[in-house]
């Protein structure tokens, strides 16, 4: 039991989130009102987004030096979560840029951020391919981690280079003041700190659960 | 790794290349075609954003077909042989400087051509040196880019799509800033306006080159 911790507590602050989140008193701004909650979930699905991702190209630099079947899974399992949460982050702040900023073609593409989340939807989705276009098992691992590590670091780079080439609508860029100074009374900050750790260690316990998965079918196939 | 190998493999190259002319004819001419169907669709842009644009995605496109040959035309026998020859390192090298060969003859003729038939009313007063650097560096990163792709792309044996699907989002900060900084060249901008972009195209290209150069031996050895 102890050692599952962290599963009991990402179930407490999940719950948490999704119920305190929608009871709290939150600042009445203008133009965000309500939809400020949006908060307690689009900026967590991105952090846990990022993290799977660095995670990922950790273990794609720990196959390419110890050729274990084990870490390629991890790798490609932290990329499939990884995905899921992108799309959810996407989707989240698609809603939310609706209610705060106006239609979705004003600022879709115009937005640098969800520019970039674009961009790293289709790498990821390219990935996915170049996996699924090799049959041998251990070239599909090597070519996939060499590629995971070339996309990561362009995708980082694409990330830091494209705020400096445009204006930005998301708060703390573009001239925009940070999140902070919406958050005066520091009430949200009760909700969102736990709904970071929350939805983090929640991607954790997808992503752990599908390489257990795996590695039973991997288990099962050997005769 | 040393220079002597590499540029004996660099002079191989060249000289495939050179005996096997339709490869390299190909592409020149998959280039003048594009140009000829964007003139027959646009005759003349005098609108500078879409002129620059427009040659952009024509030599990206032509980048992909170009530097797609760099590695799938060796057959299995003359990747074993190249293998027990030289170093993964050397033959990386070696392919990246000839693809930074061609990609400048190809972008030089591809500009020759596209301002003949597309109209040069933009270059009138523009600030050639800065797009000629522009358009090095360009080059340059595509041609890096593009290798590393290839070469990742030829271990799976699927056709040219592939490079695509893996290449464009992955090359789009290069492309991006060397779109603001051709622009402002065009625009006849001063220096100082565009340095910041071509900073940051110049280390993306270090950037690739360098990871390149680390991953690309895990890569090869089979």
């Amino acid at each position: 039991m102890l050692r599952h911790w962290w599963k009991i507590l990402a179930t407490i602050l999940v719950l948490y989130v999704v119920g305190y989140g929608l009871i709290i008193e939150v600042p009445d701004l203008p133009r965000m009102h309500e939809s400020i909650r949006n908060l307690f979930y689009h900026v967590p699905m991105w952090f846990t987004m990022l993290l799977l991702l660095l995670i990922s190209v950790v273990y794609s630099i720990k196959y390419l030096r110890s050729r274990d079947p084990i870490h390629d899974t991890i790798s490609i399992e932290c990329i499939n979560v990884a995905i899921l949460f992108g799309l959810l982050g996407f989707v989240t702040g698609a809603i939310w840029g609706m209610y705060a900023w106006g239609a979705i073609s004003q600022f879709l593409i115009r937005e640098p951020k969800s520019l970039a989340s674009i961009i790293g939807i289709l790498i990821y989705l390219g990935y996915v391919i170049l996996r699924g276009s090799i049959v041998e098992e251990q070239n599909r691992a090597k070519v996939s981690a060499v590629f995971n590590i070339f996309a990561f670091v362009l995708f980082n780079v694409f990330i830091i280079v494209i705020p400096r080439l445009t204006d930005s609508l998301h708060p703390g860029s573009g001239g925009n003041p940070g999140f902070s100074i919406y958050d005066s009374e520091n009430t949200l900050k009760v909700v969102f700190y736990p709904a970071a750790v929350g939805w983090i260690l929640l991607g954790l316990w997808i992503m752990n659960m599908r390489v257990r998965i795996k590695k039973i079918s991997m288990k099962l196939d050997q005769p | 790794m040393n220079g002597k190998t590499i540029l004996h493999l660099l002079r191989n190259e060249i000289l495939l290349e050179l005996r096997q002319k339709y490869a390299l004819g190909g592409v020149l001419i998959y280039v003048t075609s594009t140009i000829l169907v964007c003139y027959l669709s646009f005759t003349r842009i005098v609108h500078v954003p879409t002129w620059n644009a427009l040659f952009w995605i024509i030599l990206l496109f032509a980048a992909t077909n170009a530097l797609y040959r760099s590695f799938h035309q060796d057959t299995q026998g003359k990747q074993l042989y190249l293998y027990t020859l030289v170093s993964p390192e050397s033959l990386l090298i070696a392919r990246m400087l000839y693809n930074m060969i061609l990609m400048l003859i190809l972008s030089f003729l591809s500009l020759v051509t596209y301002a003949t038939f597309i109209g040069f009313d933009v270059l009138t007063d523009a600030n050639t040196g800065m797009f000629i650097t522009g358009m090095l560096l360009g080059a340059i990163g595509f041609a890096a880019t593009f290798t590393m792709i290839s070469a990742i792309a030829s271990k799976t044996g699927q056709n040219s799509g592939l490079m695509a699907i893996l290449g464009f989002p992955v090359i789009l900060p290069a492309l991006l800033s060397l779109m603001k900084v051709t622009r402002f060249a065009l625009d006849g901008l001063e220096w100082s306006s565009g340095s910041g972009s071509l900073l940051i195209l110049g280390s993306i290209n270090v950037l690739v080159i360098a990871l390149s150069y680390i991953l690309f031996p895990y890569l090869w050895r089979d």
